[in-house]
């Protein structure tokens, strides 16, 4: 039994300070854009939250640069690219990725430019690869407090905008009906997605903060369709996933190629991606028993609602949610 | 400026100019944004992997951008196309985080890999261009009407047998021939700026699709000319001023938008009215 989980658990990996570190900021990441992705996932935001990853990355290009804590360079990119997806129009549907895309554009032109003047003047070639990829494994701890407070606040505004955000993620016109200010509401979680996402962004990397927002929450709402129980499963499988694919990181150092562990962030991802497909296949497997018995049993138990099946109901059930 | 090595940038600049203004204009009309942006990345790891088994780069760019495009297009017949882009595009990229860590001195070639290198175009890089080119252009004059159909009233398209996801899949696999052939020059972050910012503006200044392809073509051959040369003048990185004058011209076709009075995205009118002149029903919003 211990020769097995010295092999599961290879030695040293709760004793190791970076792996702790890891585990703490990768796990409060990730619940964060658990709940968040769901959203995201919702409302068809899932380019702006991948946008605010790469853009955020400039600033944290941009920040290097100026010599300024590169949190701030992070988080305040993220910031001014949501104030411009917002202002050119991000918020209708149309043309929404064109906008989204744009300020993707410029962002990343901006990244080129301040990797370049890292490059020539701090002669720093591999910023390009550590600021696009990063790693849980070089967190510094002392920027741990930061991350964290700005994580709380970030999911705050987002349980505190909890009702309005379901409703117009149903519908704007519903929302509005209801008298939700779906203009501010909008607003306020871009916001609070683009610094959730910078957050992610900074700790894990750009492509880990893509796979933590959108990959959890989409395995969430396969399986359910109520969106807080969706919220709380993201929450959970994004934890799971990372702290998962930390172990695995940790244990590859003795797979082949020898001596040289795989990156962390292939193995959240990959975690994610199998996550998401057993979820996939075990729900249109559920779905087709389903539909065999509804099609043998009499109409009364056929119309019965089934949990699987999703139901037009109102923002609690979120089965028929807008496509964009 | 134009001698020697330069010469092949700007030939190579050329034809990737024209051949992102034809496909962007369908990028922007059918809101594929995020794939446009998507399966260069996934490129990208191609290349990763192509310098790590020492396979010519443009094949790993083309093998595996191909391998994003039907990776979105599997995983989104099951769910929404913005969660199976950001998946597929993920998955590609932690493959290239993968491949990036076993190889070792990679650090600058994936520099100019993500944001271009215009001094870097070979004499060799110039054929595959061209014929990448071709067939991506050919590909988009032979479903020149199955994609105005399917992206303007996809109902229609339906009423017709016309299977949307199959037209998807062959635009997305235009999308990853150009980004293969784009990726050495503009760079795989670059590329998605090229086949967007323009075609959009010229969407806003033409109503007609020929026209406004044509119009397309025309401000991504300047975006990409005046990059290369204010580029080649202040060594600064080409990637910023694609993306800087994509903004540009963005922010000028809604400008012109809001002058004119038209609705952005009003451009598409002409050829739907053209579209829905076969369409009796009435049932379209």
């Amino acid at each position: 039994m211990g020769g097995f989980w010295s092999h599961v658990v290879e030695p040293g990996f709760f004793q190791s300070q970076t792996v702790q570190v890891a585990l703490l900021v990768g796990g409060v990441v990730a619940a964060i854009s658990g709940v968040v992705g769901v959203f995201a996932v919702l409302r068809g935001q899932s380019f702006a939250g991948h946008a605010f990853g790469d853009i955020s990355a400039a600033g944290g290009a941009g920040a290097f640069l100026l010599n300024i804590s590169p949190l701030f360079g992070f988080l305040g990119m993220s910031l001014v690219a949501a104030g411009c997806m917002e202002a050119i129009g991000v918020r209708r549907v149309r043309g929404r990725d064109v906008a989204t895309g744009v300020v993707l554009g410029a962002g990343l032109g901006t990244s080129a430019l301040f990797l370049y003047f890292n490059t020539t003047l701090h002669s720093t070639s591999g910023a390009a690869i550590s600021v696009l990829f990063g790693s849980l494994f070089v967190i510094s701890s002392s920027t741990v407090p930061a991350v964290v407070a700005s994580a709380a606040g970030a999911l705050a505004i987002v349980l505190l905008l909890y009702r309005p955000l379901l409703l117009s993620s149903v519908g704007d016109d519903i929302a509005a009906s209801r008298g939700v200010a779906v203009r501010v509401t909008g607003a306020v979680f871009l916001l609070a997605m683009a610094a959730t996402v910078a957050l992610a962004a900074i700790t894990i990397g750009a492509i880990l903060s893509t796979a933590l927002l959108v990959g959890p929450a989409a395995t969430a709402l396969r399986m359910t369709k109520r969106p807080g129980t969706a919220a709380a499963s993201a929450a959970a499988i994004g934890v799971a996933a990372t702290w998962l694919g930390c172990l695995l990181a940790y244990d590859s150092y003795y797979w082949p190629p020898v001596d040289h562990g795989w990156p962390v962030s292939f193995c959240i991802v990959a975690v994610i991606l199998i996550s998401y497909l057993v979820v996939e296949v075990a729900r249109s497997h559920r779905l087709r028993n389903a539909s065999a018995r509804a099609g043998s049993a009499d109409q009364t138990t056929a119309a019965a609602p089934h949990p699987g099946v999703p139901s037009h109901g109102g923002p609690d059930a979120l089965g028929a949610s807008r496509t964009d | 400026m134009f001698t020697g090595f330069m010469v092949n940038a700007w030939l190579v600049a050329t034809v990737v100019a024209v051949v992102a203004g034809v496909v962007g204009f369908f990028v922007v009309l059918r809101g594929s944004s995020f794939a446009a942006h998507a399966v260069p990345n996934a490129a990208f790891a191609g290349a990763a992997g192509a310098n790590l088994i020492g396979a010519s780069s443009v094949g790993g760019l083309l093998v595996f951008a191909i391998a994003g495009a039907l990776g979105i297009s599997l995983l989104s017949r099951r769910g929404r196309r913005d969660v199976a882009t950001a998946l597929a595009m993920v998955v590609m990229l932690a493959l290239g985080a993968l491949f990036l860590s076993f190889s070792t001195q990679y650090a600058s070639e994936t520099y100019s890999l993500l944001f271009g290198e215009v001094l870097g175009v070979s004499s060799s890089e110039l054929l595959p261009t061209a014929v990448l080119a071709v067939v991506a252009v050919a590909a988009v004059v032979l479903l020149w009407r199955l994609l105005l159909l399917t992206s303007i009233d996809p109902e229609l398209a339906d009423a017709r047998g016309v299977r949307a996801s199959h037209v998807e899949l062959a635009f997305l696999v235009i999308v990853a021939v150009v980004t293969s052939m784009s990726v050495p020059v503009v760079g795989a972050l670059l590329i998605f700026s090229l086949m967007i910012g323009p075609p959009a503006a010229a969407r806003s200044f033409a109503a007609d699709p020929s026209v406004a392809v044509l119009l397309a073509v025309c401000f991504s051959l300047a975006t990409i000319w005046s990059a290369i040369a204010v580029s080649y003048l202040t060594t600064l990185p080409i990637g910023f001023f694609v993306g800087a004058l994509g903004a540009a011209f963005y922010l000028a076709g809604r400008a012109h938008a809001v002058w004119s009075g038209k609705r952005v995205g009003s451009s598409g009118v002409r050829a739907s009215r053209v579209v829905t002149a076969f369409d009796d029903q009435g049932a379209r919003r």
